[in-house]
Parts: C-alpha cells; structure tokens; sequence
C-alpha cells in the first residue's frame, strides 16, 4: 500500500534519511522504531510532504513525492504528528468534525462512536480543547485523523510523555483502529506497545532502516536491541 | 455638552465600525501570513473608487455589491499570484511585496482619477436626515453606514464561529500544517481569506466614499491608524481588533471635538512670565493634539503591553 524507496531529506545542510527503505501492506500493522534523532519522525514527516523529500514515495501505486499535504491526505494517508496539534481554540467535538474530508462522503468512523468510546473526551465535547490533558490531546488527534476514513494511518509517538494507564489505553486505541482494517505505521520509541502489536517492525539508525523483522525475530535478535534500541 | 456628547458618540461609534470593517480582514490576514498587509487601505481606497465609477455607470446600490466583488478578486490574485510565490523568501519580501503595491495602487488611481476629490455623492434616497437631537439633524446615511458596519459584524461572527469553513478558518490561523494533514486546501482558505479582507476593506470604501472624501491619498491617510488599531488590539485577534476599532474611533471624535486646554482647564498663565514654549503648551487644544492620539497610544501599548490588548503573541 505504501513504498518508500531510497528516500533522502534534509534540515537545511544536515543529511537526515539517508536513503530509507520501507513498504506497508493494507491492513499491516507496522511499528518504527529507534532512538531519539534517528530519521523517525522525519521519515514520516517527507512521506506527508511536510519536509521536502528526495526518493520515490507510492500510495496505492501512486507516487506521491513532494504533493501538497492535503492531496496526500485525500488520497486516504492519515498523519498523527508527535505533538498532538489539537486545535485549542475550538471545542472538542469542532475538532473531530474538521477531521472529516468531505462532508457528503461519510467515514468508517462517526463522531458519536468516538465520543463512545472515550467517555473523558464525551464528557468535554463542548469545551475547548486546549484545556484536556495529555492523554486526552492523543486520543483526540488520533480520533481526529480517523474521522477522516484513513486507509493507512502514521501515527508519531503517540505514547510520549504519558502515564502507564494513558499508555495502555493509546494501546487499545490502535488494537481498534488495526481490528478496523486500517494499516498503521506506527513511530515509537517503547518497545512493549509496539511489539504487542505489530506484524512487523523496522528499526531506524543513522537515517536509515537496520533492521526489519517480525516482533519475534526482534525478541530473539539481542545485538540488534542493544545496538540500535537500549540506552 | 450633552448634545456633543452624544453627537460624538455617535460619530465616534461609527468611524469605530469603519475601522473594523478594514482591520478585522487586516489582522486575520496578518494571522494567517505572518506580515502585515500595507497594502490594505490600498484596497479600501479602490473600493472607493470602483464604487464611485460604479455609481456613475449603474447606479450606488448595484455598486455596493460588485465594487467589493471586484476588489475581492483582485485580492485573490494578488495572494494566489503575488504573495503565496514570496513567502518562500521570508516575511521580509512580502512585506515588501505590499508596500510595493501600496504605492503601485496609489499612482494608478491618480493615473485613472487625478489627484483631485471625486464628486461621490450620498445616493438620494439616503439623503436626509434621520433624526434630530436638540438642534443638530443626523443625516440617514451616516445609521446606513452604521447598519452595514454592524450587519458585516455580526455576519462575519456568523461565518467564523458557526460555518465549517469558518472552523477551518480559525483552525488555520494557529495550525495551518495540520489544517492540511487533515485533507483541507489551505492555500485555497487562505487565497479565500484575504479576497474576503479584501472585500470587506472595499465595503468600508464604498459606504465611506459619499461620507469622507474619495481622493487618491485616502489610503495613505487611513493606513497608518489601522496598524495602530491592529496593534492595539492585538496582532491577529479579532475582538482585539474590535475594541481597538471602537476605542480609537471614539477617542479620535472626541478629541477633535473637544477646545479643552491646560488654559482653560487651570486657567491662563501670568501674563508677566510673557511668551515662551511654556506658553505654547498651555495654550494647545485637544482638538489639536488629536491627531497624535492614536500614535501615542500605540507607543504606549508597545511599551506597556506589545501583545496589544487582547493579542495572545508578542509584536
């Protein structure tokens, strides 16, 4: 569904990707991981087209290298940037509406299921969204994206920064969002959620891919945790 | 002094919504670019003219509508073709970019024009006065002008609060990224964006045209009270840009209106000290220092509080 080979970017003279190597299947579950300042979120971001990519990017055979963001968006690629641009001025039920597209084709995902499943974010529906905390701001954006019918959706660092609990329920989230049949490439830096529940994963140093394999082959793999992965 | 008091009042209010009509577009336009417009008296300047022509050829009411029309998509094409090919270059340029047009409209408007004021006349079914307090008949057209300014205001709440373009108007000015990320073409709001500021600076030209004077220097002379506006009130806030309007509208009536000065307020200075500056300054009016009021304001806002009243950024 999407292919990603060869991709360079760069901050201004700084070479980030080096040549990144990807694919997702439809309906796969794919997990990014690596440590801080790898190329991760810079990987994600030149697929959005938000930093100016080098390489060949396809979306459903499409090449989509270089295309403004929100025709990439259109064409059914959803993007949870890391840190959680919910707008705050607006409610929170202002918020989910403006993740949906077109307004005369309705999603897989209707507002009142998402306000359903998190009773904190139905709670404030009609209170500006600034003012939720951490873990309701990534429930939000994510619940967002969906709303517009994703058929992949690149989801960054979703747990950063959130308690153990907010953690497990992101994890439950994103079980939902796969059972959904929506493919997910998911950036992360904790290994526990992205194991549990990824088909495959690949990991990232020095802007570009070093390992890929199933959650199992990583277990089993210890010079690959220890080289790219622990501190 | 009741009688002034409510004559100015009345002025100053609606001098107050004519400055909103040009700054709400200005600093929503200032929000979504990151520059200053100095080209957008400019616009309501055209806005002036184009109604003037328009009323000569088919008549005001006609004119009210397509003179705005006409200037709006002259915005458009100045966002699509000019400024969204300087950003690349930094807010440098494109604050350029407007100044140059600033002067580009000015000269083409003498061009067609000339430099002398244009006979714009109060259409005649408005042309009489509305009512009288104590001795002085307030004419109709000034509560037409009035009604315009608030009708445009509560229309544009309207649009911003309630409509889903509206939303995404708002969801831009602080994110425009994710606006995008989302699906949404925000080139296209944004070109949306400064045709309807734009417009809107057109209206204010073509209601004011009758009322002030409509003359190829009107821009330049209106221009530097809507920085101060939009500066007072905050750089991108539109209530801030409300109040401000209304606060400057209203001090500068009043000022002007006001003879009040340290003489007359503690009385004249001994004659035996004879003339020197002091003299000069105690003898100096309101009415005259009124043009430097709204200036002074905006240095001491700059000094007290740079993110304006109800700006949420510093300038």
């Amino acid at each position: 569904m999407l292919e990603v080979e060869d991709l360079h970017a760069y901050y201004g003279k700084s070479h980030i990707l080096q040549g990144v190597n990807m694919h997702i299947d439809a309906g796969e579950v794919v997990s990014l991981l690596g440590r801080n300042g790898v190329g991760r979120s810079t990987t994600v971001k030149a697929i959005m087209g938000e930093v100016a990519p080098h390489g060949v990017i396809r979306f459903k055979g499409q090449d989509i290298a270089g295309l403004p963001s929100y025709r990439i968006a259109r064409l059914g690629l959803g993007y949870v940037p890391e840190n959680r641009d919910i707008f705050p001025g607006l409610t929170v039920r202002q918020n989910l509406l403006l993740g949906i597209k077109d307004v005369r084709k309705p999603g897989r995902w209707k507002l009142d299921d998402m306000l359903e499943m998190f009773p904190n974010l139905k709670a404030r529906a009609d209170t500006a969204a600034g003012v939720l905390s951490g873990g309701e701001k990534q429930m939000l954006t994510t619940c967002r994206t969906l709303m517009g019918d994703p058929e992949l959706i690149m989801i960054d660092e979703p747990t950063e920064g959130l308690a153990p609990l907010i953690v497990q329920q992101v994890g439950e989230l994103i079980s939902r969002i796969a059972a959904a049949g929506v493919a997910i490439l998911l950036v992360e830096q904790k290994l526990s959620i992205a194991l549990k529940i990824s088909h495959r994963v690949y990991i990232m140093g020095h802007g570009r891919i070093v390992f890929e394999g199933t959650p199992a082959e990583l277990k089993a793999n210890e010079a690959v945790r220890k080289e790219w992965l622990e501190v | 002094m009741l009688e002034l008091i409510v004559i100015s009042t009345l002025n100053g209010v609606l001098f107050g919504m004519l400055l909103f009509l040009l700054s709400s577009g200005l600093t929503i336009i200032f929000s979504m670019l990151g520059v200053l417009n100095f080209a957008h008296a400019s616009f309501y300047m055209l806005g002036a003219f184009f109604g003037f022509q328009l009323t000569r050829w088919i008549g005001f009411w006609p004119a009210l509508i397509i003179a705005p029309l006409l200037v709006g998509a002259i915005g458009m094409a100045v966002e699509r073709y000019g400024l969204r090919n300087t950003h690349k270059h930094g807010h440098v340029a494109e604050l350029l970019l407007t100044f140059g047009l600033a002067y580009i409209i000015e000269e083409i408007v003498q061009l067609i024009w000339g430099k002398g004021p244009m006979d714009y006349r109060v259409p005649a079914i408005l042309d009489f006065p509305a009512f009288t307090i104590f001795s002085t008949n307030y004419p109709a057209y000034k509560m037409f002008m009035l009604l315009i300014s608030v009708a445009i205001f509560i229309g544009l709440l309207v649009v911003l609060k309630r409509t889903r373009v509206g939303l995404i108007v708002q969801a831009a000015l602080t994110h425009p990224h994710m606006v995008g990320h989302l699906g949404h073409n925000v080139g296209q709001v944004f070109m949306l964006v400064f045709g309807v500021g734009t417009a809107l600076a057109a209206i204010a030209g073509v209601i004011a045209g009758p009322a002030l004077v409509t003359q190829s220097d009107m821009a330049m002379l209106l221009g530097p009270i809507l920085f101060v506006v939009v500066v007072v009130g905050g750089l991108g806030s539109l209530s801030g840009a409300f109040i401000a309007s209304l606060l400057i509208g209203l001090v500068q009536t009043f000022a002007v209106s006001m003879n009040g000065s340290l003489a007359s307020l503690f009385g004249p200075l001994d004659p035996s000290i004879g003339p020197s500056l002091l003299t000069d300054v105690w003898n100096v009016t309101i009415a005259q220092i009124a043009p430097i009021i709204p200036y002074l304001l905006l240095v001491l806002i700059l000094i007290v509080r740079p993110m304006g009243l109800m700006g949420t950024r510093e300038t």
